[in-house]
C-alpha cells in the first residue's frame, strides 16, 4: 500500500493539554503501608481497608499476564505514583462552588461543562480527575428518586453497607493480575444504586482524566441496579500527552436483579502514543456484569480509539434464567496501537441469549485482536449465543487477529459465530475517487458503513461523537 | 453523431504510461469531440483498460510522457476526484462492494460532490429522492435497490445497471465504459444500452471499451479504434466492428506490422 493510505490515520490529539494544580501525591511505589495510607487518606470504614489488603496479599502472588497479543517493556510496579489528588480539592464537595476553577476549565476544555449553567441537558456526570472525583451533577434530582449516584469514595462514607454487600462479588479480589492491583489501591470511580422498580430519569456518565504524568488510574465503578429498575450508563476519557506511559487498571462491576437492564457505554480515547510509538496509556482494565435476576439484561457498547495497549474484555454472566448479555464493540488501531479487546459470555441459567457483534479496524503498524469466549454451562438449558467479529485492514503493515473460544457443556445450546475480514484499498478509496468522493470523505464513509451496527446501539449523544471520533483518528490515512 | 465544429472534449497527445515499472502504454493518441460516440477494441492486454484508469487517475498508473487534455484543461494536474467533478466519469469492470454504505447515501454524496465543485448548494435529502427516483427509469431499477449497501450482494448485471445509474444521475461530459458488456445477459445488455444511448447527448461524449462488437448492435459507434501494444493502430466507423468480429484481429495486426515496417 502506497503512503497516501497511510497518511490518513496521523490525526493530532487534541485532549493532550496538561493542568498545572498543586496536588497531594504520596511517594513512588506499592507496599502494604502505601495501601494503608490510601486507606487512611480517604477515611476509609475497616472492612474496605481489610479488602485491600487481601488484594494487595494475592496481587504478591500472582504473576502478569502473557497470553494476550501484546508487547510491551515491563512495567516497574515501584515506580508509579498510587494516588494522586488536587491539592485545592476539599475533602467532602458540598457544591460545585467549591470546586477549583482550574479543574472546572479543564473539564470545560475537554466538553464536559459542570458548572450549573452549562452541564449536559440530560446527563448526569461524575467528573473524576486523577484519583479523586472532583464533581458530580444532577445528584439532589437524582436522589429525588431515590437513584444515588456518587463517587465510590463517598458512597463508602454514606452508604457502606450497599458498597460493602457489592464490592468484589462480580470480580473477586484475585480475578486477574490486574483485577488484584485495582483492589488494593483503586483511589476514586463512580457508585450507582437504582431502587427497586426505577427506570433512572437521565443519563448517567463519568469522565475520566489522568493528569499526572507519574500517577496510574485505578478506578472503580459499581453500578447496582435492584428489581425492574434500568439506567444507561457513558463512560469517556482522555488524557495529556507524556512520552512514558501510564498505567490504567480499572474495574466496572455491574450488578442487574430480576427484569432490571443496565446499558453501558464507553468512547474511550486515551492518548495513543505518538506516531512512533512513544507514550500512551496502557489501559488494563476488567469489566464484568452479573445478570443475577431472570430476565434481566446487560449490554456492554464500546468505542475504543485510545491508549497505547488495550487489555479489555468487557463480560457478562448469566445466571438468571431468561438474561440477555450483549457486546458491541469497535476498536480502532493506529500507529503503534496494540488492542487485545472482546468479551466472555458465560452462559450459567436457562434460555439465556447473548449476542457479540465485534469490529475491528487497524490502521498503520498497529496490532487489533478480539479474543473472546463463549462458555455455554450444563444447566442452560436453550442457551443461544451469535457472534459476529469483522476486521478491516488500511494498509498492508497493520494486523487483525480473531481468537474466539467457545465451551459448550449443554447440548440444547445453539452456538453461531461468524467472522470476516476486509481492506480498505486503493481500488475502493479510487472508486469513490472517481464518483468525486475525496479520500477522507471516503475513508469515513466506509468506517462509519463498516462500525453501522455498532453505532446504532450508542445513545444518541455518542454515536455522533464516535463516528467524528473516528474519522479524526483516521484523518490523514489518505491523500 | 460527427460534427466536425463541436468541441473537442478529450485530446490524448503521444501518451506513454507504466504500471510497476512496466510500459504498457506507448504513445496513445486520440481525439473525442462533443456527441461522439468512440469505440476501442483490441485484443486483452492491448491496453485499452489501462487507458481508461490512466484518463481516470488510479494512482497505479503512472504517465511517464504525452498529454492529455479534457475540455481545455491539463488533466494530468487533477486529483482523481477532481477528473470525476471536472466530468470525467468510469463504469468500471468491475464495480467494487461497500459494506454498510447504502446505495442512496453513497450517490448523495457523489452528486453532492459534483455540486460542492461547481460552486452549487448541496441538494437535501427530499430533493435527491425526488431525482434519483427519476433516474431509475432509465436503468430500469427498483427503488429497493437505493437502500441496499453499495453493489454488496448485487448479481453481475445489477452491478453494472448501477454504474449506468450513477452515470444518469452525474451526468458526465465524458462517460468512459469499460467493458460495461461483460458478463452481462441479452435483456441487461439491451436495459445498459439503452440507457447509454438516453444519456447521449449532443453536450457529451462516450468511450465504450469492448472486445466484441455484440454492444455495438445497441449503441452505434461514429468511430471504432484498435489497440494494439499500447497504441491505436488502425481506426475505422462502425463497419470496422463488424469486420473485426467475422475476420478477427489478426489481419489488422498484421497490416499494422507491414506498415510499421515498410
Amino acid at each position: 500500500m502506497s503512503a497516501s493510505v497511510q497518511s490518513l490515520v496521523s490525526q493530532p490529539y487534541k485532549y493532550g493539554f496538561t493542568t498545572n494544580i498543586e496536588a497531594d501525591v504520596i511517594p513512588r511505589g506499592l507496599s502494604e503501608d502505601v495501601v494503608r495510607m490510601i486507606s487512611a487518606k480517604k477515611n476509609e470504614p475497616e472492612f474496605m481497608l481489610e479488602f485491600r489488603l487481601r488484594a494487595y496479599r494475592k496481587w504478591l502472588t500472582m504473576a502478569e499476564p502473557v497470553w494476550p497479543n501484546v508487547k510491551y517493556p515491563p512495567i516497574d510496579y515501584q515506580n508509579i505514583v498510587y494516588y494522586s489528588a488536587p491539592k485545592t480539592q476539599p475533602k467532602k464537595l458540598g457544591s460545585l462552588d467549591e470546586v477549583d476553577p482550574t479543574l472546572l476549565d479543564t473539564f470545560e476544555k475537554l466538553g464536559i461543562p459542570l458548572s450549573e449553567q452549562k452541564r449536559l441537558a440530560n446527563v448526569a456526570v461524575d467528573a473524576i480527575f486523577d484519583s479523586v472525583s472532583v464533581a458530580t451533577t444532577f445528584k439532589e434530582k437524582l436522589a429525588e428518586s431515590g437513584v444515588i449516584f456518587c463517587s465510590i469514595s463517598e458512597a463508602l462514607q454514606e452508604h457502606p453497607d450497599l458498597v460493602e454487600k457489592y464490592l468484589g462479588t462480580v470480580i473477586p479480589i484475585g480475578d486477574n493480575y490486574f483485577a488484584a492491583l485495582n483492589s488494593a489501591v483503586f483511589s476514586d470511580g463512580s457508585f450507582v444504586y437504582i431502587p427497586k422498580d426505577t427506570q433512572c430519569p437521565m443519563d448517567l456518565s463519568t469522565y475520566f482524566r489522568i493528569n499526572n504524568g507519574d500517577s496510574g488510574q485505578f478506578e472503580r465503578t459499581l453500578i447496582v441496579a435492584e428489581a425492574g429498575s434500568s439506567v444507561t450508563y457513558l463512560e469517556g476519557c482522555t488524557a495529556p500527552m507524556y512520552d512514558s506511559n501510564q498505567l490504567h487498571a480499572a474495574i466496572v462491576e455491574l450488578v442487574a436483579m430480576d427484569d432490571a437492564s443496565i446499558n453501558y457505554s464507553t468512547v474511550q480515547n486515551w492518548f495513543a502514543g505518538d506516531e512512533n510509538g512513544k507514550g500512551g496509556i496502557y489501559n488494563f482494565v476488567t469489566k464484568r456484569g452479573l445478570c443475577a435476576g431472570k430476565n434481566s439484561k446487560i449490554s456492554w457498547t464500546q468505542v475504543e480509539t485510545g491508549s497505547a495497549i488495550t487489555w479489555k474484555y468487557p463480560s457478562c454472566v448469566l445466571v438468571g434464567d431468561n438474561s440477555v448479555g450483549e457486546f458491541y464493540s469497535v476498536a480502532l488501531t493506529n500507529n503503534y496501537q496494540q488492542a487485545d479487546t472482546g468479551t466472555k459470555m458465560v452462559h450459567v441459567g436457562k434460555n439465556t441469549r447473548s449476542t457479540i457483534i465485534s469490529k475491528g479496524i487497524s490502521a498503520a503498524k498497529s496490532k487489533n485482536s478480539y479474543r473472546g469466549l463463549v462458555k455455554i454451562g450444563p444447566k442452560a438449558e436453550g442457551a443461544r449465543n451469535y457472534s459476529q467479529c469483522d476486521s478491516m485492514l488500511i494498509g498492508d503493515t497493520s494486523s487483525a487477529n480473531t481468537f474466539p473460544y467457545i465451551q459448550v457443556q449443554n447440548s440444547t445450546a445453539q452456538v453461531e459465530h461468524e467472522a470476516s475480514t476486509s481492506k480498505i484499498g486503493e481500488d475502493q478509496l479510487f472508486y469513490f475517487a472517481q464518483r468525486g468522493i475525496s479520500p477522507e470523505d471516503a475513508v469515513s464513509m466506509i468506517i462509519s458503513g463498516f462500525c453501522r451496527d455498532v453505532f446504532n446501539k450508542l445513545p444518541m449523544e455518542f454515536a455522533a461523537e464516535a463516528d467524528k471520533l473516528l474519522a479524526l483518528k483516521l484523518e490523514n490515512t489518505v491523500g | 453523431m460527427i460534427n466536425e465544429n463541436s468541441d473537442i472534449i478529450l485530446s490524448v497527445r503521444d501518451l506513454r504510461a507504466n504500471v510497476d515499472g512496466t510500459e504498457i502504454l506507448k504513445g496513445l493518441n486520440l481525439e473525442v469531440r462533443a456527441g461522439e460516440i468512440h469505440a476501442i477494441m483490441g485484443l486483452n492486454g492491448s491496453g485499452k483498460s489501462t487507458f481508461s484508469k490512466v484518463l481516470a487517475g488510479h494512482p497505479d498508473y503512472e504517465v511517464t510522457a504525452g498529454e492529455i487534455h479534457f475540455k481545455g484543461q491539463d488533466l494530468l494536474e487533477l486529483d482523481p476526484h477532481d477528473r470525476a467533478t471536472a466530468g470525467i466519469f468510469l463504469a468500471f469492470q468491475y464495480p467494487l462492494e461497500i459494506p454498510g454504505v447504502s446505495n442512496r447515501d453513497f450517490l448523495r454524496v457523489a452528486f453532492n460532490a459534483h455540486r460542492k465543485a461547481r460552486g452549487e448548494d448541496e441538494i437535501d435529502v427530499f430533493d435527491f429522492d425526488d431525482l434519483i427516483e427519476e433516474k431509475l427509469n432509465v436503468v430500469r431499477m427498483d427503488a429497493s435497490f437505493l437502500d441496499r449497501s453499495v453493489n454488496e450482494g448485487f448479481s453481475g448485471g445489477e452491478k453494472k445497471r448501477n454504474e449506468i445509474l450513477q452515470m444518469a444521475l452525474l451526468e458526465p461530459a465524458l462517460a468512459i465504459l469499460d467493458e460495461t458488456d461483460s458478463g452481462l445477459d441479452i435483456d441487461a445488455l439491451k436495459t445498459v444500452a439503452g440507457g447509454v444511448n438516453q444519456l447521449s447527448t449532443p453536450g457529451n461524449a462516450v468511450v465504450l471499451i469492448t472486445h466484441y462488437q455484440r454492444m455495438l448492435d445497441y449503441i452505434v459507434p461514429d468511430y471504432v479504434h484498435v489497440m494494439a501494444d499500447g497504441r491505436i493502430i488502425t481506426t475505422g466507423g462502425k463497419d470496422l466492428a463488424k469486420e473485426l468480429e467475422s475476420r478477427g484481429y489478426e489481419w489488422v495486426l498484421k497490416e499494422f506490422r507491414t506498415g510499421v515496417t515498410a
